[in-house]
């Protein structure tokens, strides 16, 4: 089944700026796919035109059967945690169910059980600002997933964390993934990220993002410590990172000709 | 968070050092006042103050909650605008563009120069409010506009994904983001609330039954009363000193748990 379909999607800012596309994509049901390109390559909007946060200037989208995406079935988690501060951890993850009027027992159920995956369980009483950068994050992770949407969108969510933290988010996301069955879309700068976490990378090229290469990452489930130090996933950034160098490339090259 | 242990006595020392400022000035004034024996209608001493204070109570108590009387309901009125006129001009930017300029103009034009004019048109008590009012919206609604411009946009983009509503944004998202902008107007606001009822007072200047503090300074210096003069300049300190450190202590409490500007000694 075909969760994600993109087709000949672009972005066109109104003063002329070619952010994005045509970009064609395909992603199935309950796969982890990242999005892995240089800054600015129009990545992290091709996420936000996804999630219906952005309109494309061309091309449609289709989320499953429908061409709009109903509210509460797409978790988005953004680069900040952006949590509201006046708000206590459990009334920021229980804010989807609010605005989707979802205050079903089941669903306020799924607050505290999402609080507890993530860790957090001791902390629904605590504010935003009193929780360090990586518990903000899972809060943000948490709420996306209240909803128990179909898909979940992460948007560079780790790129500001200390290098421990992000490992330890990393198997975290992984874990959640395995156990929920999300289709997921992680947008990165980072391959090593981008290679431990998904099955599949697609390499964007620089403004106007276009997709250079997609790479299968074939490894044994479940991917732990043990992956992220075998030869095979050496090998995997090696050849990611190569793509990555000849997508930045072919837009320098581009630039000067 | 938590109470740490050096902090008690820093709170201390920092209520204490004003006070010992106080003493030490009201000392030196007594002093001076009592070895150069300077006469009474020139400078009373802080003591002859207190003592015109004691023996003048009842009246100027009367006239203090009249002005006060007149503070409050100019700066309700003001909360009340401010707020309702910040949240008119956020729905369309032609309202704002239309009608801030007049706001401006309000707020630039000297508020003693209007007072005669609202005396002419209304009654000595609204005037009095009104004039309150003038000086005070201001600040609530400019603070209250920002606030409600500075939504965090990955915030509102959360809410959009969510479809949520227009009173969902603004009681879910906007007035909270804006909590802390507004906290700080009605700080200035109260404030200017009371220098504009004073204004309007003085302005006012006929004698009647609601008279407040401010005829009562005027009153008292036609007569040459100075120790009275005195008296009640301290009452409309006291009380302006009331009024912000009231709104100091409920902005505090709103925005406790989670704002920057709450935190203590961190």
């Amino acid at each position: 089944m075909t969760a994600i379909r993109c087709s000949e999607i672009r972005k066109v800012y109104p003063r002329g700026v070619d952010a994005l596309g045509p970009v064609s994509l395909t992603i199935g049901e309950g796969e982890f796919v990242s999005l892995l390109g240089p800054s600015g390559c129009g990545k992290s909007t091709l996420l936000r035109i996804i999630a219906g946060l952005e309109r494309p200037s061309a091309g449609e989208i289709v989320i499953g059967m429908r061409t709009r995406p109903s509210s509460g079935c797409i978790g988005f988690v953004f680069q900040e945690p952006t949590l509201m501060p006046w708000a206590s951890v459990r009334d920021n993850v229980r804010l989807p169910l609010r605005l989707t009027h979802d205050m079903s027992a089941a669903s306020l159920a799924r607050v505290d059980d999402l609080l507890a995956r993530v860790g957090l369980a001791e902390f629904a009483e605590a504010y935003p600002r009193e929780l360090s950068g990586g518990m903000k994050m899972r809060v943000s992770l948490a709420r996306a997933l209240v909803t128990d949407p179909d898909i979940l969108l992460l948007d560079e969510p780790f790129a500001a964390l200390d290098e421990i933290t992000r490992f330890r988010l990393n198997n975290d996301l992984l874990a959640l993934w395995r156990d929920l069955g999300k289709t997921v879309v992680f947008v990165t700068h980072s391959v090593f990220e981008s290679v431990f976490l998904s099955q599949r990378v697609v390499v964007l090229t620089a403004r106007p993002g276009r997709i250079s290469s997609e790479h299968r990452i074939d490894a044994p489930e479940p991917r732990d410590e043990s992956f992220r130090t075998s030869a095979p996933y050496a090998a995997y950034c090696r050849e990611v990172s190569a793509a990555l160098g000849r997508a930045s490339m072919a837009a320098d090259g581009m630039a000067a000709g | 968070m938590m109470d740490s242990p050096n902090r008690s006595p820093q709170k201390m020392l920092r209520i204490l050092m004003p006070l010992v400022v106080f003493v030490v000035v009201a000392g030196i004034w007594e002093a001076v006042v009592r070895l150069r024996e300077i006469p009474p209608y020139i400078l009373p001493a802080p003591s002859l103050i207190l003592e015109t204070l004691v023996r003048d109570w009842a009246l100027l108590f009367a006239s203090l909650l009249a002005t006060l009387r007149a503070t409050l309901e100019g700066f309700l009125a003001a909360v009340v605008g401010g707020i309702g006129l910040a949240l008119l001009f956020n729905r369309a930017k032609w309202i704002e563009d239309a009608f801030l300029p007049y706001a401006v103009i309000l707020q630039v034009t000297p508020v003693i120069a209007i007072a005669p004019l609202l005396l002419v048109y209304l009654p000595q008590h609204l005037a009095v409010v009104a004039c309150a009012w003038i000086v005070a919206f201001f600040p609530v609604l400019s603070n209250t506009l920002l606030g409600l411009k500075s939504v965090d946009r990955n915030l509102a983009g959360l809410f959009a994904l969510y479809d949520a509503s227009s009173a969902q944004k603004l009681w879910r998202l906007r007035l909270p983001s804006a909590l802390p902008y507004i906290m700080g107007g009605l700080r200035i606001a109260g404030g200017l609330s009371l220098i504009g009822a004073v204004v309007a007072e003085i302005a006012a200047g006929s004698a009647g039954s609601g008279s407040g503090l401010a005829f009562r300074i005027a009153e008292a210096g036609y007569r040459l009363d100075i120790p009275r003069m005195f008296a009640a300049l301290a009452l409309l300190s006291a009380a302006g000193i009331v009024i912000y450190a009231g709104l100091s202590a409920a902005s505090r409490v709103v925005l406790r748990r989670w704002h920057e500007s709450a935190l203590e000694g961190e």
